[in-house]
């Protein structure tokens, strides 16, 4: 018992890891990568959500 | 589990999203399409003494300018509420209480670090102003959020002093290092416009984040997108 608890605990940390640098990831292209594209279309955004923009 | 904290952040985060950006597009772009009259050169404001009007007919709704701000800003969305769903499900790990309610308080423990913090020292500017360099900003941005995300966690979850003293030093000591400044004055847009574009900006991220902690607290609590066995289970 103890010992599946601890492997569904290891699971649990292991999906929220990854679920949260996916999310970093999405929140650092959209938000904060300078390549000219994204940055034009994001600007606006980037200036209402407060992120060092250009 | 990994899909149950994809669909429950992603659902969080399209919902949050979306709503924010309709609100930023009703509240905040009206005041940087104006500042942008001034970055472009089309209005100049300078000394006591000017007469332009503080009324100026401004462009209207711009199908592919503001429906990328839509889809941008329900990306970035997506993005914190994933984060945020991850750490939520550590947390209920450890025994915190997850739902729309209590969500709401991890929503606006959010804002604190990721739009309040940085913003303290960095306000959110509005196109036209002088800034420091763009890299070295985001440095800056990057290290105050962790450390003020850091310091919501001890906040929360701390249980005695040494925890709390913790969270207020993560909290202050970057605005006391200081955040980049430029090296000279060189903005052409009204004060007026700055602080109402900073004002407006830090009201829709509370309100976003607010709305972004509660749909995950919800969606979260309510089990989407986890299998039949695990509910069951």
């Amino acid at each position: 018992m103890t010992m599946q608890t601890q492997t569904s605990s290891k699971a649990t940390i292991g999906a929220a890891t990854l679920v949260a640098m996916i999310g970093i990831a999405i929140m650092v292209v959209t938000g904060h990568v300078q390549a000219a594209t994204l940055h034009d279309a994001a600007h606006d955004v980037r200036h209402a959500t407060g992120f060092p923009c250009h | 589990m990994f899909t149950r904290l994809l669909t429950s952040g992603l659902f969080a985060g399209a919902a949050a999203g979306l709503l924010t950006a309709l609100l930023q597009l009703w509240f905040v772009q009206p005041v940087l399409l104006h500042a942008e009259l001034y970055e472009g050169g089309d209005l100049v404001h300078f000394g006591v003494d000017s007469i332009v009007p503080a009324a100026q007919e401004l462009p209207g709704f711009d199908p592919i300018r503001d429906g990328l701000s839509i889809v941008f800003t329900m990306l970035i969305y997506c993005g914190y509420a994933l984060v945020l769903t991850a750490l939520m499900s550590v947390a209920e790990g450890q025994g915190a209480q997850i739902n729309a309610r209590t969500g709401l308080l991890w929503g606006l423990a959010g804002f604190v670090a990721v739009h309040f913090a940085p913003g303290f020292s960095l306000a959110p500017e509005v196109p036209g102003v002088a800034a420091a360099d763009v890299t070295v900003r985001q440095v800056w941005w990057f290290i105050t959020v962790a450390m003020a995300a850091g310091a919501m966690w001890l906040i929360a979850f701390g249980s005695n002093w040494a925890a709390w003293i913790g969270a207020a030093v993560l909290l202050l000591a970057p605005h006391v290092y200081g955040a980049p400044e430029p090296e000279v004055f060189s903005g052409p847009v009204p004060t007026e416009l700055g602080a109402l574009f900073a004002a407006r900006a830090l009201g829709i991220g509370m309100v976003a984040w607010a709305l972004v902690g509660t749909f995950a607290g919800y969606f979260w609590s309510r089990g989407v997108g986890a299998s039949e066995q695990s509910q069951t289970a």
